[in-house]
């Protein structure tokens, strides 16, 4: 007992590491402390010279700009917080669709690029090689001035066959008109997703006492069909018309017009993102060990079933977190609708700015945005990972 | 595969254009058709940017903004001190290549890709600089390759105090009217000259701040640690432009009244922050891949904390993560075009510039095609060259 206070003792407090870690800690928190109140402080003198205290006030306050695309009702009568609201849904569309497009077009290339075909190999390579060395923000910007700019005027639209128009105020392509049953349908839809899920975990609870799993994906998405088909014949009058997009003087009209900005900056950012996709795909691919084919197909599956059971379910485990971040990127990327004038969030909040003045509190705003996106993205994706993660023992 | 207890002998692989074609393009009905239909998109495709690029695209808005691409407004009778640092860089170049990688082809395509550019449309003068950075460079081969040993320490030293001769001159230093070297100010610094300074710059400043944020990530004690996660995941999660526009309008906030900072420092410091979180989680990747075993074997040796990680495992993690590097580096090149939509004229900022002309009015593709091709021939040179060096050097291994 002695003993030991007395080694205590002989460590002086200046050299007792446990003393100097929390001496050091609190050294580092008092500069970091110190320099955050010194910025706040020359951030308060400032805001004070122009006349600003900073609150989140203004954003009641009216608008007064327009924003070209909304998914609902705005004017520039409506407040600074509602144009903000917009921009949040135009990039909430664009990630979506973007994420969705660039997995389908990154899965391909990514096969592509295994394929034993030496044409649509290289085709491949050519393309991941040629995307991956530009700069996303230039390569939008031509797709924009470049490609959807000069197409040819309203007056000799282009035609493609599908009726989709192409002119340089937008491309129209046909769409569904909702008529007065499609509420009706709208529950029945929901009916049918509902009937897809239990199809789909009932076959899979079936295959795990079995051991023999079904196509559970497949039969889930027939029996949604299904339904679906059966409520558009069932319901006195179809819920949906074809709406075919048409010339009208000097402007588009009818079906659905997708501003060239829009579709600059969905296809830029699907054609960029696809090709990192890709490149983690076919790493993904490549990382199943050739003898897991081979025992599989030793044991007489079949080359879908090879795919299906076995490279794909463990390829996943390797492409899932590069693929995380791929989606991540898109996301953060879509803020480059700056440069091509589509209304995101940032562009928005950037009017806004410019408007009232409150750089410190939209940028923040932005900041948060975009953070909380990162965040549910990642917590999806990881939940996802957990689940396909090899079990060990 | 097929056939288990076979005795025969192996089949000996055949070789002959036809048996390649049945092979790699009519395997089965399905690759038929999908070469046929490779080959039609490539006749497509070909066909139409050969028609373009040859016959409908006006290249002379290109030639005749050459200078403006490439170093934007900066004044040309003060070129020269551009062309003189470039010489030091090949100079110092040649140098290393002459020491360390001695037969390397690819390192000596750097040295003549001068001489080739001399087949741009350039000035006289541009065209006898050209040729001069060519032969600096080979003169900095042959020392390097004489005397290996004597020089490698000079040139070590010349790499450390390359970027601040590089800053110096860009800007020059003398206020009084009529001196050789006046300030140019930073309004005037453009199109790739910024570019690469706004790169170099955001790669040699996040360079220290990224390891010591991967450091404070792997550090025991709490308050560092979740400091320097705060800070790497703020920055991951928010897009680069949020962090160049806070830089922009926010930064002058923060300092003291009275101190004012450039647009384009601003700009670097923008960068420099966003890239130091993403080089943070690339060298922790390296840090985690040093087994216990060399810490343990440090402290036995009797190295403090500092130098088990300055000399034992910092050397060792960087060296995993050198690859990785490369590619954050390239991607850094390829942010800074961003800088356009805060106002300076990059490389991208330039195109505006150009487009705004009378005579070229409609040309974007033309403008956009050329700045697209020198990102891309940067950036596949740049992993094409550090892949062939690697494989010499033997980094990224272990």
């Amino acid at each position: 007992m002695q003993n030991q206070t007395q080694q205590k003792n002989s460590i002086p407090l200046w050299r007792d590491e446990r003393v100097l870690n929390i001496l050091g800690q609190a050294a580092f928190a008092a500069a970091l402390i110190l320099l955050a109140l010194i910025i706040y402080q020359n951030m308060k003198a400032g805001l004070a010279k122009q006349g600003i205290t900073i609150s989140l006030d203004f954003l009641k306050g009216l608008s007064g700009f327009d924003i070209s695309e909304f998914s609902f009702p705005y004017d520039r009568n409506s407040s600074y917080w509602q144009a903000y609201l917009v921009g949040l849904v135009n990039t909430l569309n664009v990630s979506i669709l973007g994420v969705l497009f660039s997995t389908i077009l990154g899965i391909i290339l990514g096969v592509a690029r295994l394929s034993t075909n030496f044409i649509i190999n290289r085709l491949a390579a050519f393309y991941l090689e040629l995307v991956r060395n530009l700069s996303l923000l230039v390569f939008l910007v031509f797709w924009y001035l470049g490609v959807f700019l000069k197409m040819p005027r309203v007056k000799d639209a282009l035609l493609w066959p599908g009726d989709i128009i192409l002119t340089n105020r937008g491309v129209g392509i046909p769409w569904g008109l909702p008529t007065a049953s499609f509420p009706t349908f709208r529950l029945i839809l929901l009916a049918g997703l509902l009937l897809a899920l239990i199809v789909f975990f009932s076959l899979r609870a079936h295959g795990k006492r079995t051991g023999r799993p079904p196509l559970s994906l497949l039969w889930s998405l027939l029996a949604f069909l299904l339904i679906g088909a059966a409520g558009w014949l069932i319901l006195p009058e179809a819920p949906l018309t074809l709406d075919l997009p048409f010339v009208k003087g000097l402007n588009l009209s009818g079906g659905k017009i997708l501003s060239p900005e829009f579709m600059a900056l969905t296809s830029g950012l699907v054609l960029y993102t696809s090709a990192f996709i890709g490149e983690v795909v076919r790493a993904g691919i490549q990382s199943v060990s050739k003898g897991q084919v081979e025992a599989s197909r030793a044991l007489g599956l079949n080359a879908f079933q090879t795919l299906r059971l076995i490279v794909f379910p463990q390829a996943l485990r390797v492409i899932i977190p590069p693929l995380t971040s791929q989606y991540l990127n898109l996301i953060k990327n879509s803020s480059l609708a700056i440069a091509v004038g589509y209304p995101d969030v940032f562009y928005v909040s950037n009017t806004i700015q410019n408007q009232t003045g409150r750089a410190v509190e939209m940028i923040s705003m932005v900041m948060a945005t975009y953070l909380l996106f990162s965040l549910i993205t990642s917590a999806l994706m990881n939940w996802y990972n957990q689940r396909i993660k090899l079990v060990e023992r | 595969m097929a056939n288990l207890n076979s005795v025969l002998p192996p089949l000996t692989e055949r070789s002959g254009p036809l048996r390649w074609m049945r092979k790699n393009l009519f395997g089965s009905w399905l690759d038929s058709l999908l070469t046929v239909l490779g080959a039609l998109l490539v006749y497509w495709a070909v066909k139409g940017f050969l028609t373009w690029a040859l016959t409908v695209a006006e290249w002379e808005v290109i030639s005749a903004n050459l200078r403006l691409i490439l170093i934007g407004q900066y004044p040309i009778e003060q070129a020269w001190r551009l062309w003189t640092w470039l010489a030091i860089l090949f100079f110092l170049a040649g140098n290393s290549i002459g020491i360390w990688a001695r037969g390397s082809k690819y390192a000596f395509v750097v040295l003549f890709t001068p001489a080739l550019l001399i087949l741009l449309p350039f000035g006289s003068a541009s065209r006898i600089w050209l040729a001069a950075l060519t032969l600096t460079g080979l003169i900095g081969w042959g020392l390097g390759r004489a005397r290996p040993h004597a020089l490698k320490r000079s040139v070590i030293a010349g790499w450390v105090i390359l970027l601040p001769v590089i800053i110096l001159l860009t800007r020059g230093w003398s206020e009084t009217e009529g001196s050789a070297v006046p300030i140019v100010t930073t309004n005037l610094w453009g199109g790739l000259l910024l570019t690469f300074l706004l790169t170099v710059v955001a790669i040699l400043f996040s360079f220290p701040l990224g390891v010591l944020l991967a450091l404070g990530r792997r550090s025991k004690l709490p308050i560092i640690r979740w400091s320097s996660v705060a800070y790497i995941e703020l920055v991951r999660g928010v897009p680069l432009i949020t962090i160049l526009f806070m830089a922009q309008l926010m930064l002058p906030l923060f300092l003291p009244e009275g101190v004012a900072i450039d647009r384009v420092v601003r700009a670097m410091v923008g960068m420099t922050l966003f890239s130091a979180a993403y080089l943070a989680e690339n060298v922790r990747g390296g840090l985690q891949a040093i087994p216990r075993g060399q810490y343990e074997a440090a402290h036995a040796l009797g190295l403090s904390g500092a130098q088990t990680m300055t000399l034992i495992v910092l050397p060792q993690a960087l060296r995993l993560v050198i690859p990785i590097l490369v590619g954050q580096f390239i991607a850094v090149f390829k942010d800074t075009s961003l800088v356009a939509i805060v106002g300076l004229f990059d490389l991208l900022g330039i195109a505006k510039t150009v487009l705004a002309q009378p005579a070229f009015l409609g040309l974007q593709r033309e403008v956009y095609v050329f700045i697209s091709l020198i990102y891309w021939v940067l950036s596949y040179g740049m992993s094409y060259l550090s892949q062939r060096l690697e494989e010499r050097l033997g980094a990224g291994g272990r």
